[in-house]
């Protein structure tokens, strides 16, 4: 990888890992790094999921003419740790009358659904847990996961309204799953590839959404919204939608197991946002001019990490956003939105797409 | 009214009158549903106000209360039933729609059974209530009916009294429900019931078939309480019916006394009065249009509106001393006079209005969301509002012109030029846009209020113990909901006999069921929040 | 006009008004005879839970509005982190008995109770809830809701106003720091208990049809 920015992290793992290798079996290096690549991952999930729950308490506290929380710790910054502490002590309710395998296993095929999406994104220059060549066709399966874990949910608890919920959560995420995979679709057929460093780094010059233009602005707005659906936020957050089913497909849930849908409901926001920036905005890659070489250093010296969270982060101010100023739809409206207007918009964007790939009517080199 | 007395001893030569404020036709029961029905179908009494439940202990019986919408004149109709064991009285259900409730209401208290309702369950105590607490015979003994926190019994079955062609009557059980329904239980606990109302709604996927609309979750037996306190001790409780129109309602009580014990109040108070009434329309209209707004999920909405209500009650709080149940209007005028800074206050506020509103509507009103949402959701034709008694902005949503400030002005009404916003859609949409705009009528009528407020006395020289004499009186007001109305009748002590009150929560809940068929579960939420009804208002 | 001296056994006047006694009284209950590293992690597992109570929507009347004005841009609750109001009871902390409590709302109640998760608090918000209030008197309400269940806090008004709700909540905040995770009692009543009690039934045999 080449120094687009100052920080390059895949010398740092090859250095880490010949060290490993000087002095243990290669067998036991490779589960040495498996090991701690696994509980860095978990840890830094739960920190984001918990900085997220902050995040989207202030800003909308500020939408809102209000404060946020501000009096545990200095600005409020250790609230969501208080909530953590005390989720993780609350009583955990046995129910009778349910499916207890079930029951249990749904909280855990959710997070590990958004453990798995997380683990692909791009955080930073050499800084990828997976990197194969088939990266984002493995983002779309696993995130499919999710809405299996809520089907579940809604359907063990034994209660009619986590069973609406359950089947409202249904409909709408295998709608809208449609209309993120073709969006996910027409700027894969733009780079050429599903390898996400390669989509990245074919971003060095241009990001997408400025390279490939109109069809690459409209895959971004119909991504925004399908996204926002797919993550089950307002304005489509009717599986949990309080003023009509109390909480949805996780009305029964309590301590823990209602932590993990809080948290992976908060990581789902950030993934989403993190494949918008990687596929219309670059990636961790920071914003460079082809040509202004001095602009471009300056630019490098903001670390990659940086770069991507804080793209992840406007993104998710603008999903946040949606939800504290819409109104719900209903369900029917929902599918309309999705199958008569989304879905066609999607296809003649693909094809628009492909003409001008074809054609070349494109700002700078796609990827070999 | 001479008119009318003629036309119905000529119909009805059994009928006996009594001549006074509003003409009263005592009838036997027999010929109550026909001299209803003449009354409905020549007269024009298409709009039932209230059924008033009444035990004179000798007897029992009903005192119906019927307006039309367009001579606006009352007539009101007495029925009697000397047996105290098994009272029963011929339904009207079929001709008023909202009668099936009033009289379901009449059995919970009185025992008293209509003859041919379809479903006569008892409305707010649950089935196993002991005794009807309002029979001035009631044993309020705490052992019969204790406190219970086991489930109370429910049952899939209603009762129904119906009357053969020969004249017997016979008791049916039909189901509620269809057997193969599925069942969702919506509330007594539910975030959108605004309270503790409970729907047992019947679905088929997303699509509403039936709706049973349980209440009494917070049946608090109001009226019970004030046949044993004096007219000055009733007053506090109406701040706790409808807690948003906590002045129109005490001021709809405080009218009603003074008209029986002829005391007249100050102009100046009349005015205040007024002015306090428009302001808590502004404050509830707003914290309306916030809650709705939230119910539909937009929730920032409830805090943009609450900052008005918050500015609204700030003037209150100097003149009245408290945020929500101020017992501001007493007899013979009000407790205080107007803070100095009032009006000022009242000013900053009119002059913000405008810009807010204009807010909302951008914000909501405007949404393309919002308005699929609401448009041509939960319709509720003309008929049909005046059929139920919708009464207030949802009622005149339906091309209904009820505003009782206009229609029986009373107070300084009459000299205040304003609007009566009337949509005809009859659409959630409609309903909505009324409330909005009826906060730019109240701003109109507290520019005028301010310009006419006089200097004087703030209240009457009233004796302590009020005593009315022997009589019946009633009175109608314009709450932030709707008509309110209080029935009193007296035996010449200082406690009332009875007092009836009639809220608008009842009707609007009433309703649900009617206009939520074939909608969605979704569309329950938006219809329950834009009929704006009140719990506690309709259990009392 | 001159407030009337309120006595209470065992508090001294000045308490009425001084939040620091209060305080004294955690610090000296904290301190008293705990275990280096249990207390520590009592102290951090007390930290979490005091400052982060979820309220369940639940109101009835009049104290419900009060309620929502406390959630809204004046009196914030947010600020203190009790904005993330649950509408299902297995996910909230605490219940603000928000109005009058009538005996048909009574097992209701009291399911929803038996709903929260431990450690469960409740408030009782307004003198209806208090004792019955105003309508003590009626054939129909519950006079206060301490014989259905345990209580808390006491927060007394007709409404409250919005302060004294926050200053209710601080108090309950308060009064979790004083408790013990380890070695000490984490449920109100135990599951047999509550089962003794509460016999489950044939809820279709029960109902008449």
């Amino acid at each position: 990888m080449s120094n687009y920015t100052i920080d390059n992290f895949s010398s740092l793992a090859t250095w880490f890992d010949t060290m490993l290798n000087d002095f243990m079996p290669s067998w036991l290096a490779t589960t040495v790094e498996c090991v701690l690549v696994g509980v860095g991952l978990l840890l830094v999930y739960s920190v984001l999921a918990l900085f997220y729950i902050l995040y989207e308490r202030k800003i909308c506290a500020y939408f809102q003419c209000r404060l946020g929380p501000n009096r545990v710790g200095p600005w409020g910054l250790l609230q969501s740790i208080a909530d953590m502490f005390k989720i993780l002590i609350k009583e955990l309710i046995a129910l009778n009358h349910i499916d207890k395998f079930l029951f249990a296993l749904a909280p855990y095929l959710v997070i590990i659904a958004s453990v798995l999406c997380f683990a692909v994104l791009p955080w930073g220059n050499g800084l990828q847990i997976i990197d194969f060549n088939i990266g984002i066709f493995f983002l779309l399966a696993c995130s499919s996961i999710g809405v299996l874990g809520i089907l579940l949910a809604g359907w063990s608890s034994n209660n009619k309204f986590t069973l609406i919920g359950a089947l409202r959560s249904g409909a709408q995420m295998v709608s809208y799953e449609l209309s993120v995979g073709l969006s996910i679709l027409t700027m894969v057929v733009f780079a050429g590839t599903m390898d996400v460093a390669k989509i990245v780094e074919a971003q060095a010059d241009h990001w997408f959404i400025f390279s490939a233009h109109i069809p690459a602005i409209i895959a971004f707005v119909i991504y925004m919204i399908a996204g926002t659906a797919e993550t089950n936020r307002g304005p489509f957050d009717l599986p949990e939608a309080e003023s009509e089913l109390t909480a949805g497909y996780h009305t029964e849930y309590s301590g823990i197991h209602f932590g993990f849908f809080y948290l992976a409901e908060y990581l789902n926001l950030f993934i989403v946002s993190g494949v918008a920036t990687l596929l219309f905005f670059g990636g961790w890659m920071p914003f460079r001019v082809a040509g202004w070489d001095g602009f471009n250093e300056i630019m490098g010296y903001i670390p990659s990490v940086v770069w991507f969270l804080g793209k992840a982060f406007v993104i998710s101010f603008i999903i946040i956003w949606f939800k504290w100023t819409y109104p719900r739809l209903r369900i029917d409206q929902l599918l309309t939105l999705e199958w008569k207007y989304l879905l066609p918009i999607n296809l003649v964007n693909l094809a628009l797409m492909v003409w001008i790939v074809v054609e070349g009517f494109y700002f700078g080199q796609l990827p070999q | 009214m001479a008119n009318l007395q003629e036309k119905v001893s000529r119909l009805f030569p059994e009928a006996t009158f009594e001549e006074g404020e509003i003409l009263l036709v005592n009838i036997p029961d027999a010929k109550l549903h026909d001299l209803v029905k003449s009354l409905r179908d020549d007269c024009g009494f298409d709009y039932l106000v209230t059924i008033v439940g009444m035990d004179w202990v000798s007897s029992l019986g009903c005192v119906y209360y019927l307006t039309s919408s367009l001579s606006k004149e009352f007539v009101s109709v007495k029925v009697q039933t000397t047996d105290r064991d098994n009272p029963m009285i011929h339904s009207i259900a079929d001709l008023y729609r909202i009668a099936g409730i009033y009289e379901r209401e009449v059995y919970d208290f009185y025992g008293i059974i209509f003859i041919n309702n379809p479903d006569m369950r008892r409305l707010f105590l649950n089935i196993d209530w002991v005794g009807y607490p309002l029979r001035k015979d009631y044993d309020a003994n705490p052992e019969i009916n204790p406190v219970s926190i086991e489930n109370e019994r429910q049952t899939d079955h209603t009762d129904s009294w119906v009357e053969q062609p020969d004249g017997s009557i016979k008791h049916e059980r039909p189901r509620v429900f269809k057997e193969d329904d599925f069942v969702v239980n919506i509330g007594p606990q539910h975030p959108a019931t605004h309270g503790v109302l409970r729907f047992r709604t019947a679905v088929d996927g997303e699509t509403i078939q039936k709706i049973d609309v349980y209440m009494g979750y917070i049946h608090r037996g109001v009226e019970k309480l004030c046949e044993d306190l004096g007219y000055m001790q009733t007053l506090h409780f109406m701040d706790r019916l409808d807690y948003f129109s906590a002045h129109n309602y005490h001021h709809g009580l405080c009218l009603a006394i003074e008209k029986a014990a002829g005391i007249e109040v100050p102009r100046r108070a009349q005015v205040i009065r007024v002015m306090m009434d428009e302001l808590s329309r502004i404050a509830s209209h707003c914290l309306f249009i916030g809650t709705f707004c939230m119910d539909l999920g937009a929730t920032t909405m409830l805090f943009y509106t609450l900052r008005v209500r918050e500015q609204v009650l700030d003037i209150m709080e100097k003149t009245c001393g408290a945020r929500m149940t101020f017992n501001y209007d007493c007899l013979g005028g009000v407790m205080a006079d107007l803070h100095p800074d009032f009006v000022k206050d009242v000013k900053a506020l009119l002059e913000v209005l405008p810009k807010n509103v204009a807010e909302y509507n951008k914000l909501f009103t405007g949404n393309v969301i919002a308005h699929n949402r609401l448009k041509n959701v939960g319709v509720l034709s003309n008929e049909d509002a005046r059929s139920w008694a919708i009464t207030g902005p949802s009622g005149r949503a339906s091309g209904w012109a009820c505003d009782v400030r206009k229609t029986h002005p009373y107070s300084v009404y009459s000299e205040i030029k304003f609007d009566q916003v009337v949509r005809t859609e009859g659409d959630s949409l409609a309903r909505f846009q009324n409330r909005v705009d009826e906060i730019l009528q109240s701003k109109g009528i507290l520019e005028q209020l301010l310009e006419m407020l006089p200097e004087g006395e703030y209240c009457a020289k009233v004796p302590k113990v009020i005593k009315l004499p022997v009589g019946h009186w009633f009175q109608v007001v314009e709450g932030c909901r709707g008509l309110f109305g209080v029935y009193i009748e007296s035996d010449g002590s200082a406690k009332p006999y009875r007092l009836k009150l009639v809220t608008p929560g009842l009707p609007a809940a009433a309703v649900v069921d009617h206009i939520t068929r074939g909608q969605k579960i979704a569309d329950l939420i938006t219809i329950g929040g834009s009929m704006d009804y009140i719990v506690p208002d309709m259990d009392r | 006009m001159e407030m009337r001296h309120v006595t209470a056994q065992g508090i001294p006047y000045e308490a009425w008004k001084d939040n620091e006694y209060i305080e004294k009284l955690v610090t000296e209950l904290q301190e008293s005879g705990t275990n280096v590293l249990v207390g520590s992690l009592d102290k951090l597992i007390n930290w979490g839970r005091s400052n982060s109570l979820w309220p369940l929507t639940f109101a009835t009347s009049c104290c419900g509005i009060e309620f929502v004005s406390l959630g809204a841009a004046r009196f914030d609750m947010a600020r203190f982190g009790w904005e993330v109001a649950r509408a299902s009871p297995r996910q909230a902390d605490f219940m603000m008995v928000a109005g009058t409590i009538v005996h048909r709302m009574v097992p209701v109640f009291r399911r929803l109770y038996d709903q929260l998760a431990e450690p469960k608090y409740v408030i009782a918000c307004g003198s209806c809830a208090i004792s019955g209030g105003p309508f003590r008197k009626s054939y129909h309400v519950a006079k206060g809701i301490e014989d259905i269940v345990p209580v808390d806090v006491f927060c007394p008004g007709c409404p409250p106003r919005p302060e004294a709700m926050i200053y209710s909540i601080m108090q309950l905040s308060r009064k979790i720091k004083v408790e013990r995770f380890f070695g000490g009692k984490n449920r109100q009543e135990s599951q047999k208990e509550f089962l003794a009690a509460h016999p489950i039934e044939d809820v279709a045999a029960a109902n008449i049809d």
